[in-house]
């Protein structure tokens, strides 16, 4: 991806590139040593982690790993039958981004002075930010949202100034099943 | 039962079966070789530990049983890394078992510690670093399991020296809990009818036979499709044997220094029926020109390897032992007529088959004349192992193989070296097998310390030096690609003196500088039981590899012998 911003809009410089975007849930071991695996299978093997969030499910035993990767369709196909040798990965979920719930957190401290202040806050009301620190010349804000959302604050923010940023990388689960109402009643009709 | 870490390990591996460990010790790992003392395994004491590895990898292809090494942490560690690789990418079983620093200074950079663990995540199968004495018996239950089951491999277990010492209470476990490896054994019977279907339409069909063939044990399943079929095998430098060389539908080995028919027959097939093999490069020059017409039937256990460098059509995840008899019975009784295309292959067999300009009287020998002296020479049982380069060409093309098993090299990793130890690892598996090395000079001066090993440990290996002065193969290449500008090749052939050096380390050396004496040599070789022998075979110099396709070339422009064709083409 380049890195030059007069080529990439405000915005989605922290999107991947499109197509190649591909969400892997990946349900492992809870054990030392299972995070370092997975990173150097991805090195080994030449594949790209774009971002990464992992951490204990609801069962102690396993913990999972969000992962953004960033390939075509084929290499991904390699990448998930690399991972599903490692020992101690069980199940490897890929999630389509149009059929799964994604959200990111960000961390980020703003310049926030005299009248800029109350604009800051009004527009982190507006994506559901919330105040963590502040002081006299900074605000330091959270917000968890989707990741493009997230990207529109981040830009918006760049207005007031960036001090420092922190993103968490995204996780996400798939969207739940919906009822298929309007299939039924063609049926009945016909 | 109380016992301590290092008991239960010894206990464990006798649980599992283990007769022989290859090894050396040191501080980390010495409460171990204390309980080895009381214990009926064998220990053999290695001089380096890459040939603790290499010997254990030579057992485990013998036998097919897991190969098992011990040695200590830090450098120890570090030195069997090369053989842990080798086992890696060959897919061969092997549990090796390393001593570390104390949980208590891990971390600390400790005398000798190494991150082992970190350092091996990458060539092996799996491994683990135990914290806990009580956790030993699953541990090694678990690595024998994952080394010897789904596609084999390298597994490591790193044993700090105060979890060796601490005490546990003995158990043996039941079952193993790995919910995240459960490798796939039976084919989908879709996939099989769709395979049947393919190999039914098929004019030009090519088995393509690898390694896997050998691992899963699936020579007589193998033979039986061919047989049935008509269809002629291709064996990959690491599926020698799997079919017999003098079999009329062998067509000998494929790829970069494979012969005229088997590479050609890829090259023209419209169907491969690709068992255990990956399309490695050295099989398929460059990819993209590779078997442009062919469609692929692909069988192995690892799914990783299917779709990884060549769309599979049908692709077919499982154990080959299951796989082809389900396949086998969904063929019709009636085979598809393939005389068109047999006899096709029959002419490119005749027209260009493997060959060699004698030597004159008077001038040096021939290397690929000693390869066929000793092929006539020995039982039809004996073990063959080679090192890396040349040589290891010439021995493949030129003995005639008649089981697997009895063919053992270096193939995906091309480790000099290889030779020596992993014959010594061979004959303890296999003592009443005749085991002869064919190495390079260059190949041999990497791991010739282990033949102190052989004779300490009474392990009559045979070895085979074919000395051309050289680093022979990168030598070619130089000629071949670099206009003859030989850039640090030169080894000499006299120095060191492998008849003394041999001598020293407890060998019979012998020396053979004309033709006329190799037989001689090799009757009186094969007559020593007692002790290794090692005969220096002065070879040609100028003797090259063909055929030979150019790294990154289309197996299309494959170079013939000059002697077949006239114009060096």
């Amino acid at each position: 991806m380049s890195a030059s911003s007069n080529l990439v809009p405000i915005g989605a410089i922290r999107q991947p590139v499109h197509g190649r975007h591909h969400i892997l849930s990946v349900l492992v071991e809870n054990k030392a040593g299972v995070l370092a695996r997975v990173a150097l299978l991805f090195s080994r093997r030449g594949f790209n982690i774009y971002s990464l969030a992992v951490a204990p499910t609801d069962d102690e035993r396993f913990s999972r790993i969000t992962m953004v990767v960033d390939v075509e369709t084929a290499p991904l196909e390699q990448i998930t039958k690399q991972l599903h040798k490692l020992i101690n990965v069980l199940k490897i979920t890929e999630l389509d981004p149009s059929d799964a719930v994604e959200v990111e957190s960000m961390l980020v401290t703003i310049v926030a002075e005299g009248g800029s202040r109350s604009r800051a806050l009004e527009l982190a009301e507006l994506f559901r930010g919330q105040v963590l620190d502040v002081n006299a010349e900074r605000l330091t804000l959270m917000f968890a949202l989707a990741p493009s959302a997230l990207d529109d604050v981040e830009a918006l923010l760049g207005e007031f100034g960036i001090v420092e940023v922190q993103r968490s990388g995204r996780i996400a689960l798939a969207r739940l099943p919906k009822p298929v109402r309007r299939v039924a009643r063609r049926g009945k009709v016909s | 039962m109380r016992l301590t870490g290092a008991q239960a390990l010894v206990r464990a591996l006798e649980m599992e079966g283990v007769d022989v460990v290859f090894g050396l010790p040191g501080g980390a790992i010495l409460p171990v070789y204390d309980p080895l003392l009381d214990s009926p395994i064998r220990h053999v004491l290695v001089r380096h530990e890459q040939g603790a590895g290499h010997m254990a990898e030579g057992y485990a292809q013998a036998s097919g049983r897991p190969g098992v090494a011990i040695v200590t942490s830090g450098p120890a560690a570090t030195n069997i890394v090369t053989a842990v690789a080798d086992a890696a990418i060959d897919s061969v079983p092997m549990v090796v078992i390393t001593g570390q620093v104390p949980t208590g200074a891990i971390g600390s950079d400790a005398f000798q510690e190494v991150d082992t663990t970190g350092i091996t995540m990458s060539v092996t199968k799996h491994n683990w670093l135990v914290t806990d004495p009580a956790d030993i018996p699953r541990v090694v239950a678990e690595a024998f399991h994952v080394a010897t089951t789904g596609r084999p491999g390298p597994v490591l277990i790193d044993l700090p020296k105060d979890v060796s010492t601490g005490e546990l209470e003995w158990y043996w476990p039941r079952r193993l809990d790995l919910p995240g490896y459960q490798p796939v054994t039976k084919g989908h019977p879709k996939m099989i009818e769709q395979a049947a279907a393919l190999i039914t339409a098929a004019r030009r069909p090519v088995i393509y036979a690898g390694g896997g063939l050998v691992r899963a044990g699936a020579e007589r399943e193998l033979r039986a499709l061919a047989e049935r079929t008509g269809i002629p095998v291709v064996t990959t430098l690491l599926a020698r044997g799997i079919i017999p060389d003098d079999h009329p539908l062998a067509l000998g080995m494929p790829g970069m220094h494979g012969t005229y028919a088997a590479v050609m027959a890829m090259q023209r097939a419209d169907l491969l029926i690709t068992l255990g093999a990956r399309f490695d490069d050295r099989v398929t020059g460059r990819v993209s020109a590779f078997a442009p017409e062919a469609k692929v039937i692909h069988v192995d256990v690892d799914p990783a390897e299917l779709g990884k460098v060549r769309r599979a059509d049908v692709p077919i995840v499982g154990d080959l032992r299951n796989v082809l008899p389900e396949l086998l019975r969904r063929l019709p009784a009636e085979p598809a007529d393939l005389g068109a295309w047999r006899a096709t292959i029959a002419e490119w067999q005749q027209r260009y088959p493997l060959s060699y300009v004698p030597s004159e009287p008077g001038s040096a020998t021939k290397p690929q004349f000693v390869v066929e002296r000793l092929r006539a020479l020995t039982p039809d049982d004996t073990i063959l192992v080679a090192g890396v380069g040349q040589h290891q060409m010439w021995a493949s093309q030129f003995w005639t193989f008649r089981a697997p098993r009895q063919w053992i090299n270096s193939g995906g990793l091309g480790t000099m070296g290889f030779a020596v130890p992993a014959a010594v690892g061979a004959k303890a598996a296999r003592p009443r097998q005749m085991v002869w090395a064919i190495d390079g000079d260059g190949s041999f001066q990497m791991t010739a310390q282990e033949i102190v090993t052989a004779s300490a440990e009474r392990i009559p290996i045979k070895v085979a030096i074919l000395n051309n002065g050289y680093l022979g193969m990168v030598r070619q290449w130089q000629e071949m690609f670099y206009d003859e500008r030989y850039s640090e090749v030169y080894l000499s052939p006299d120095l060191p003196d492998y008849v003394r050096w041999a001598e020293a380390m407890g060998a019979v050396g012998m020396r053979v500088d004309a033709p006329e004496e190799v037989d001689a040599a090799i009757e009186k070789a094969n007559e020593v039981d007692d002790r290794p022998v090692v005969i220096d075979f002065r070879v040609d110099t100028f003797e090259k590899v063909y055929p030979m396709v150019p790294a990154g070339a289309s197996n299309d422009d494959i170079v013939l012998p000059p002697h077949l064709v006239g114009d060096g083409r």
